[in-house]
């Protein structure tokens, strides 16, 4: 009875133990909405005299545009500062040099009025040029100040007609300039050209390019990154690598984001205390026209040249970026003072252009450093060096069974010795 | 008498150990209720859209475009992520390629699955399937080998021709695991899962504890259902507390063995 009550008793304490491995408690997760900078995004329209055809679900380009914003009105986030900008709404002359000015702000950003909005979208009707360049610049300004995320969300239905100002590498300028600035764009039913030079402006800005065709396809986008717009998101800290490691800015946790030209090195410093573990990822994005195979190397090295740690990628094909990372645990000291050890990372990318391919600025990159507690290390291969499997139940067995017969036949030969005296 | 109960004893952790195993083998149970599965996709590491493992997750994107999502994965085991992606009516030769990433955005291999395929021209759909290798608990830093923490899908057309740029596409990403769990059970652990952002993450909220409830944006805020496990619990304890049972009813059996059926034949009455 009291064997059972004690079995009883272990398979309860089994099975709490279990319970208490399974249901570990949950850390609380934040919900990220509060206490961030109010999202920015400035529809930017294109007004041109083209936007007159009549070839989106029978009707205007324009009046597909004016519906959709009248629907994306409707439906913006209230943290969400929305503004409005045109481009080729005014000027209805010749000149190629009044025409390319031509981009006025048709609602400024700020907190959105649906009425008024709404009215001053009314008022449009297809008229000039496509200065496309222009007011890209001009949309950034707009959108400057705050913390918040940024967003461009470019319309259009032509290219841009005031070369030699290529608005890509506008685009790009913009991106170098602001932190977190996103261009998306919309070709309406765009030829080949206009495709080229509208993705090639989202490339430059990790923005989506989309084609679109028909009217709901045009109201259901640019409400999406409207919405994208209102997503929380973490802003990275501009920060400038040095060319070695005894000028590298020291940089803590969190995400940083630099720029680097084609063969450039970057140094950063971080120091790691014994018992921490830093890691460190880094992406390097190409936001040009860049040749199809490229890598990246990521090295930890002491302040005496020697590498402690490395994190590599290479690949091939089109691609947005290309990342690693590393994780160096420094070990344990037993002196509670020891100073903090100063890691210096190494940041290359092999990343190759054609010639005439801009090199500044350089490409965009993203590191993100966590130095958190060390691991605990591992004394055996398997957890606690428990074994498993039925080869190791055979073996138990097979040596419990002789080693009983060996103490049996001992006792034996004891008790026989001790009846012959 | 006795020994029966012991035996018996014996057998019921043979039983407990046999049931372990067979229920680690088994696939996670897909959840019931993902009626609130996401229905967009991030466009970068950093916006990528949370996604829970068992969860359907869609998305309407455009051709050319890089969508991410992000999953938890723990210890023992071994995800598999599966894409389908939706073509429009009318398009060319396209190559499609899903991509995993870890916690430290360092690309992780498929074991198997098709992870990149190309959709032939005017094909309506295109499916994809990454099998990664298990998740372990530790690993040396000069490994890649998977550990808990974030994983980052990447799913995007790698060979594309400028006229299918910008066309609508569907896409929908489902994450699951198989649990391996003791064979996988490796000694060692991270004091934090690999979830990019974590160290700022903790430091904050120990601050806010301090200064109220401010909430910031994380880089990644993303947790298994039942939170990380906790590392210490395997079958292996079963195994080896079956072996140590096992080994001392054998002692028994081979000690009764030498000492034959009852007293001792020799042995005088009223010894």
């Amino acid at each position: 009875m009291i064997t059972r009550q004690r079995l009883a008793a272990g398979v309860c304490a089994l099975l709490a133990a279990l319970t208490a491995g399974i249901a570990f408690p949950a850390g609380a997760v934040a919900d990220e909405t509060d206490g961030q900078a109010a999202p920015k995004v400035e529809l930017v329209l294109d007004v041109s005299g083209s936007m007159r055809a009549r070839d989106i679900d029978g009707g205007t380009r324009m009046a597909a545009a004016k519906q959709a914003f009248n629907e994306v009105l409707d439906a913006t986030p209230e943290e969400v500062q929305l503004g409005i900008r045109t481009l080729g709404a005014n000027y209805r002359g010749n000149d190629r040099k009044e025409g390319c000015k031509d981009t006025a702000r048709l609602y400024p950003v700020g907190p959105l009025n649906r009425t008024e909005a709404k009215t001053a979208v009314a008022t449009l009707s297809p008229t000039g040029w496509t200065p496309i360049g222009p007011a890209l610049l001009k949309a950034a300004t707009d959108l400057e100040g705050g913390d918040g995320t940024r967003r461009i969300v470019l319309i259009s239905d032509g290219e841009d007609t005031c070369q030699p100002l290529d608005p890509c590498e506008v685009a790009r300028e913009i991106a170098a300039k602001g932190i977190g600035l996103t261009i998306d764009t919309l070709g309406l039913v765009p030829d080949a050209k206009t495709r080229d030079q509208l993705s090639c402006i989202a490339d430059a800005t990790g923005g989506t390019y989309t084609d679109v065709r028909h009217k709901e396809e045009l109201s259901d986008k640019v409400g999406e990154l409207v919405d994208r717009a209102a997503d929380p998101v973490v802003t990275p800290v501009a920060v400038q690598g040095a060319a070695d490691c005894a000028k590298a800015p020291e940089v803590k946790s969190g995400l940083y984001t630099d720029r680097e030209e084609f063969g450039q090195q970057r140094w950063y410093r971080v120091d790691v205390r014994p018992g921490q573990e830093l890691r460190a990822s880094v992406s390097v994005a190409d936001d040009r026209a860049v040749n199809p195979d490229y890598g990246v190397l990521l090295r930890a090295v002491t302040l005496h040249g020697r590498e402690i740690v490395r994190g590599e990628a290479a690949g091939t094909g089109r691609t947005d970026v290309i990342s690693t990372g590393l994780r160096y645990p420094k070990a344990d000291s037993d002196d509670d003072d020891a100073p903090a050890e100063t890691v210096c990372l190494q940041l290359t990318n092999s990343y190759s252009a054609a010639a005439g391919v801009k090199t500044t600025p350089g490409l965009p990159l993203e590191l993100t450093v966590d130095v958190v507690d060390g691991p605990s290390k591992a004394h055996d291969v398997a957890a606690f060096g428990l074994g498993r499997g039925w080869w190791l139940l055979g073996l138990l067995v097979v040596i419990g069974f002789l080693a009983g017969l060996v103490w049996g036949w001992l006792s034996r030969w004891r008790v026989a010795i001790w009846r012959t005296n | 008498m006795r020994c029966t109960r012991v035996l018996s004893a014996a057998l019921l952790a043979v039983g407990l150990a046999a049931g372990t195993a067979a229920a680690d083998s088994s696939p996670t149970p897909s959840p019931s209720g993902s009626g609130d599965a996401p229905t967009r996709a991030g466009t970068s590491f950093r916006t990528a859209t949370e996604i829970e493992q068992g969860q359907r997750a869609t998305a309407s994107g455009s051709t050319g475009d890089y969508l991410y999502w992000s999953f938890p994965a723990d210890a023992g085991e071994r995800p598999t992520v599966k894409a389908t992606v939706k073509l429009s009516d009318q398009h060319t030769a396209q190559t499609w390629q899903l991509d995993v990433y870890d916690g430290l955005r360092r690309r992780q291999s498929c074991q198997y699955g098709a992870q990149t395929r190309t959709a032939a021209a005017g094909t309506a759909s295109v499916e994809l399937a990454c099998v990664l290798r298990t998740v372990r608990a530790w690993s040396e830093p000069w490994a890649d080998d998977p550990l808990p923490g974030t994983y980052y899908v990447r799913l995007t057309a790698v060979g594309l021709q400028a006229s299918d740029l910008g066309q609508p596409v569907n896409a929908e990403v489902r994450a699951d695991s198989k649990h391996i769990g003791g064979p996988a059970a490796v000694d060692g652990s991270l004091a934090q899962p690999l979830v990019p952002g974590v160290a700022v993450k903790s430091a904050r909220e120990d601050g806010d504890a301090a200064d109220g409830s401010k909430k910031h944006a994380v880089l990644s805020s993303i947790e298994p259902d039942g939170g990380w496990s906790s590392h210490w619990w395997s079958d292996r304890w079963v195994w080896s507390g079956v072996g140590a049972v096992l080994a001392a009813l054998a002692g028994i059996g081979g000690y009764t063995l030498t000492r034959g059926a009852g007293r001792p034949s020799r042995v005088p009455p009223g010894a």
